[in-house]
């Protein structure tokens, strides 16, 4: 008997009770390599897998060399359950930094210097943003249902006041439209198709800025992804292929000449721009992509610009950034698509420097410039970055 | 009593059986308990059954499970919610559920939902880890790591009457309206048949809430909604015969199951209602007969056909709308033939052919058949209180499907598998201690890739090859019957483990694009355990009779997948798996007096993790309720009502058992019951 209450005392000594549960307190990852220039910092967005209501947000601090991870609920504490399921993209336009939360058919907005909560815009199905002139443009899967002998629904790009935002426009284009990019007067958009496999689109939506109607749709190929557009009035068009037969590859569209001037047989997951160099990762059966192409000439580098071999090391490669100024290379890898992620770093030779845990499927990044947009950094000085710093752990204890 | 059915009786009566239990006047003393006891295997299992089970403050087979040791359920909350267990942490695909002596079949992904099956008509519930090692058994008994036997009631009868039956409604929260009926009748004395009817109707709204603190305390945000598209319709019917003839018995049944029923899915920022809907209609007959066991030659033989419908809806046009239905069917027979050597020796061969078929409308959709194969070989030796028996598993499965869905002509491609697999179940009753028995098994089985892991359409992966289990356990019982104290019977159990999963099936990142995924073999688990249980029956008073049942479960379920993923505290590598507690227990007690019976049970499930990263983000709190439950019984001549009143999560906890899918808060129900 003596044996048993032990046995019971034990039990029970181990058996840990409930607790309320306490907003998420960020962790704090000091990487040791401070860079000093107008560029303070970035955001991350991990995406999280579907159900799981783990979009989170993570921030680097540039010039502390701090990374803090999951900060949107210690910022907004009185959000309920948090930022949200399935984060798909990420940009700060003016001061106001804009998460699109995709299976939570919103768009969180935040102030771009402290992730505070400002609002939110509701679009269902929401995919990817751009901006321009005021206003916000967001690509949405869930348009108008089609009664036809196959069910099928086009998308739609929202045309939204950034001021009040409120969706003010609806501008219908192809069936699952994902990437949108301005150039000139007019709004890319690639469409997918995604839902009608094996029927993928294979077109890219013209929208005139203008009218806010739809122009064209230039046939490129099938099941598009990413669009990126450069100075030169070109996009770089990511298009995923079919998995099976069609491999995946990186289009130049030219809108000048209205034409598609290069292909490349590359899986590019992810682009980032950087001056006239488009950066592109992604997996290729068993290769990992880290491509840098030269948009002035059309050419693609032979080698990668992860030179010192740790390339191999990333599983997943499913986000790339390059520093605006010091031209340094972040690489995310999104591994099991289930556990946390890794966010690399790479000096602008493509050596490896240092890594950081991130949250579940670290996908889009946007670079914060401290004051915003890069007005006065002599204003602040080092006091006011700090006090930045304390505003992102501004928690209630 | 010869030697072998001395030992069968005692190692059965270590059950932790209500056989234990002193039983009340009122229940019939049944002769056919020996028979039903020798059948139960070298090692006893768990069992529920009769008055204990129907004691519970359980509604499905499900629910009953969470009071044995070793079993965690995966409850997405609800009436209607899916329920399905994890026997030991080695995935649900390994325990075998069998339904009246026939396996439940599941071949396109290998899930049975246990919430579906109502303990309106069950009898007993028993749960064996390995397999039951008995001999006499269909070949697939030997064929999952762990089985689950349900049996339904049998026809049961007053002295000299023809006709029984109950009747029976149960109501309360969720909009439960659930009555059933239930008739037997004697034709004669080797024959009677039952049929029963059951409906059941939920809305399946309850609230939940939500609510996060800073870390002094104070609220942060706190959010109470009602769980809305959890609704469910199902009716059961069911007919059965039960005979015996000079020197064995037969069994007939036919069984329907329809249903429609609202996923409620999970609840993130923005989203507190889903839409997407099931449909499910389930219908076997099955037959089987077999000679009287205790024979010197034995034999059994039964046949199955089972066709199952499933259709999906996700009528949100937000989302990927999709409107797919599936059917199965599956075709079975089995003969087994049992031979006594000896007074102690005795082999067994048993012969299965299983063949499954899979259909649907879905687009590029390879319409997989399977023929399985099965043989195996057993034998058992009894000496001087040592019991052993060895089997020899040999499993021949045959799939097919179509190469090129597209293409005319339906051209398939074929593969073939075969496999040997080997257990050995020990138990030993030293005769210097007369109350003790030690037992031990060791067993390699394997689970086939289910339809959906080969064949689905882009994530199935047809070069899969099975999930690999090897199982080690060693445990002792104890068990005493005073004779002159006021406790009745007592016993106590415990058993260690060892079970290692290798070839794991696991869904990973496919290489040729974002975000897909495709199945593979890489996943490998180690699961250490420890399990006890503890069953006491009480007469304090002449009239009153309690009886408190305990068990207790500790797991290291680590994942041993990927020893690279070692680089910090979020690391994958021995990292405990998702959803598996490292510590539950459960309590149940219950009280008779006179016409009265009271039920409590505790069950504790402790801290998880949704992730084998075992980092706050993942970690999913402990969840512990407290039910209770009153029942008044009231003889009325030959028959018999009773009132039913539960209270199930007294303290109204607001828990989760999968992240995101809030379960309710306290909840009432009412059962009234008459039984013929």
């Amino acid at each position: 008997m003596r044996l048993l209450f032990s046995f019971l005392t034990l039990v029970l000594m181990a058996s840990a009770c409930r607790h309320d549960d306490v907003i998420y307190i960020p962790e704090q990852v000091d990487t040791g390599n401070p860079v000093l220039t107008s560029v303070s910092g970035f955001y991350l967005l991990n995406e999280g897998n579907m159900g799981t209501n783990k979009c989170t947000l993570d921030y680097y601090d540039l010039l502390t060399a701090t990374y803090f991870r999951n900060i949107y609920a210690s910022v907004n504490p009185e959000v309920p359950k948090e930022l949200g399921d399935v984060g798909n993209d990420l940009k700060i336009y003016g001061s106001r930094l804009y998460a699109v939360v995709n299976c939570s058919n919103k768009i969180e907005v935040m102030d771009a210097k402290d992730a505070r909560r400002i609002g939110q815009i509701d679009v269902p199905n929401c995919r990817s943003i751009t901006f321009h002139d005021g206003y916000a443009y967001v690509t949405s899967y869930a348009g108008p249902v089609e009664i036809r002998p196959d069910y099928s629904q086009l998308g739609y790009v929202a045309k939204i006041d950034t001021l009040t935002l409120k969706e003010v426009d609806r501008c219908i284009v192809g069936y699952q439209p994902d990437g949108i990019a301005r150039s000139g007067d007019y709004l890319y958009v690639a469409n997918s198709g995604g839902y009608r496999v094996p029927n993928y689109e294979n077109t890219l939506s013209v929208i005139s800025l203008a009218t806010f109607k739809e122009v064209e749709k230039i046939p490129i190929t099938i099941n598009l992804n990413r669009v990126v557009a450069d100075e030169r009035g070109q996009l770089w068009i990511s298009a995923r292929g079919d998995y099976y037969d069609v491999e995946a590859s990186l289009i130049c569209y030219d809108t000048r000449k209205h034409r598609v001037t290069a292909t490349f047989s590359i899986n590019a997951a992810a682009m980032w721009l950087h001056g006239s160099r488009l950066y592109a990762v992604g997996v290729q059966g068993a290769d990992k992509i880290y491509k840098v192409i030269d948009t002035e000439n059309l050419t693609m580098a032979e080698e990668d610009f992860i030179t010192d071999g740790t390339g191999a090391d990333l599983r997943v490669p499913y986000a790339v950034a390059v520093h605006p100024v010091t031209s340094e290379i972040y690489v995310t890898d999104a591994r099991t698509y289930l556990n946390p992620g890794y966010l690399h770093c790479y000096s602008s030779e493509g050596v490896h420097r240092w890594s950081v845990r991130t949250g579940d499927i670290p996908a889009h990044i946007a670079f914060r410039e401290y004051p915003p947009c890069g007005e006065d950094i002599k204003k602040g000085g080092p006091a006011l970055r700090k006090s930045s710093l304390t505003e992102f752990i501004s928690i209630k204890n | 009593m010869e030697a072998p059915k001395v030992i069968l009786l005692l190692c059965a009566l270590l059950a932790l059986s209500p056989q234990l239990r002193a039983e009340p006047v009122d229940t019939l003393p049944d002769v056919t308990v020996t028979a039903t006891v020798k059948d139960k295997g070298i090692i006893a299992p768990q069992e529920l059954s009769g008055k204990q089970l129907q004691g519970l403050n359980a509604h499905s087979v499900a629910d009953a499970l969470r009071y044995f040791s070793g079993v965690q359920i995966k409850d997405y909350g609800g009436v209607g919610g899916v329920k399905t267990i994890d026997l030991r942490s080695m995935g649900s695909h390994h325990t075998g559920v069998f339904y009246d002596g026939l396996q439940l079949g599941n071949a396109q992904n290998g899930q049975i939902d246990l919430g579906r099956y109502s303990l309106d008509n069950i009898e007993s519930i028993r749960l064996y880890n390995g397999q039951k090692s008995s001999l006499f058994q269909p070949a697939r008994d030997f064929a999952s790591g762990a089985s689950i036997y349900i049996s339904s009631r049998e026809p049961k009868f007053a002295p000299d009457a023809r006709v029984g039956g109950t009747l029976q409604l149960r109501t309360g929260s969720f909009g439960l309206v659930n009555p059933s009926a239930r008739i037997d009748y004697k034709v004669n004395e080797q024959l009677s048949l039952t049929a029963s009817a059951e409906y059941t109707y939920a809305n399946g709204r309850y609230k939940f809430r939500y609510r996060k603190v800073f870390s002094d305390g104070t609220t942060a945000w706190d959010t109470t909604a009602t769980r809305r598209n959890g609704d469910v319709h199902a009716l059961r019917l069911e007919a059965g015969a039960y005979g015996r003839f000079r020197t064995g018995t037969y069994q007939a049944k036919v069984y329907f199951y329809d249903s429609g029923r609202g996923i409620p899915g999970a609840i993130v920022n923005n989203v507190w209602k889903n839409s997407q809907r099931q449909w499910d209609r389930n219908f076997f007959v099955q037959a089987s007969a077999k000679s009287l066991s205790d024979r010197k030659y034995a034999w059994m033989v039964s046949a199955k056909y089972a066709n199952d419908y499933m259709r999906y809806l996700n009528p949100d046009t937000t989302l990927l709308y999709i409107d797919n239905t599936f059917r199965q069917q599956e075709l079975y027979l089995t003969t087994t033939h049992k031979l006594r050597l000896t007074s102690w020796w005795e082999v067994s061969l048993a012969a299965d052919w299983q063949y499954n078929t899979l259909d649907s409308h879905m687009s590029n959709f390879l319409f997989p058949r399977r023929h399985t194969l099965l043989g195996a070989l057993a034998t058992s030796v009894a000496a001087a209180g040592f019991r052993a028996e060895g089997s020899l598993l040999l499993t021949e499965a045959f799939d097919s499907y179509l190469r090129n869905p597209q293409a005319e002509g339906g051209e398939r491609t074929h593969s073939h598998l075969s496999r040997l697999t080997p257990a050995l179940f020990l138990s030993w009753k030293p005769q210097m201690v007369e109350d003790v028995e030690v037992h031990a098994f060791a067993k390699r089985i394997f689970r086939m890739p289910t339809f959906n892991d080969l064949y689905y359409t882009d994530i199935g992966n047809a070069t899969l090859k099975p999930e690999n289990l090897m199982q080690y356990d060693l445990g002792a019982s104890w068990q005493v019957l005073p004779a002159s104290t006021c406790i009745t019977a007592f016993a106590l159990h415990a058993d260690g483990y060892y079970n290692r999963v290798t070839d794991k099936i696991i869904a990973v990142p496919k290489g040729t694009g974002q975000y897909r995924w495709m199945m593979t073999n890489i996943g490998k688990v180690k699961i250490l355990g420890l399990e006890a249980s503890g069953d006491i029956s009480i007469t304090p008073l002449s009239e009153l009779l309690l009886h408190l049942r305990g068990t207790y479960t500790f797991q290291s379920a680590r994942d041993f997948t990927d020893p690279a993923d070692c680089l910090d505290a979020a690391g994958t590598y021995k990292g405990q798996i998702a959803y598996i507690p490292r510590h539950s227990f459960s309590v149940n007690g219950d009280a008779e007096w006179r016409r009265w019976a009271l039920n409590y049970s505790f069950i504790y499930v402790g801290e998880r993790w949704d992730n084998s990263s075992n980092i706050p983000e993942n970690y999913v709190q402990p969840w512990y309720t407290h039910d209770l439950s009153l029942t008044y019984s009231l003889p009325l001549r030959s028959h018999r009502a009773s009132a039913t009143l539960e209270v199930n999560n007294l303290l109204n906890q607001q828990y989760e058992v999968i992240r995101n899918y809030p379960m309710p808060g306290r909840n009432f129900k009412l059962i009234l019951r008459f039984d013929l």
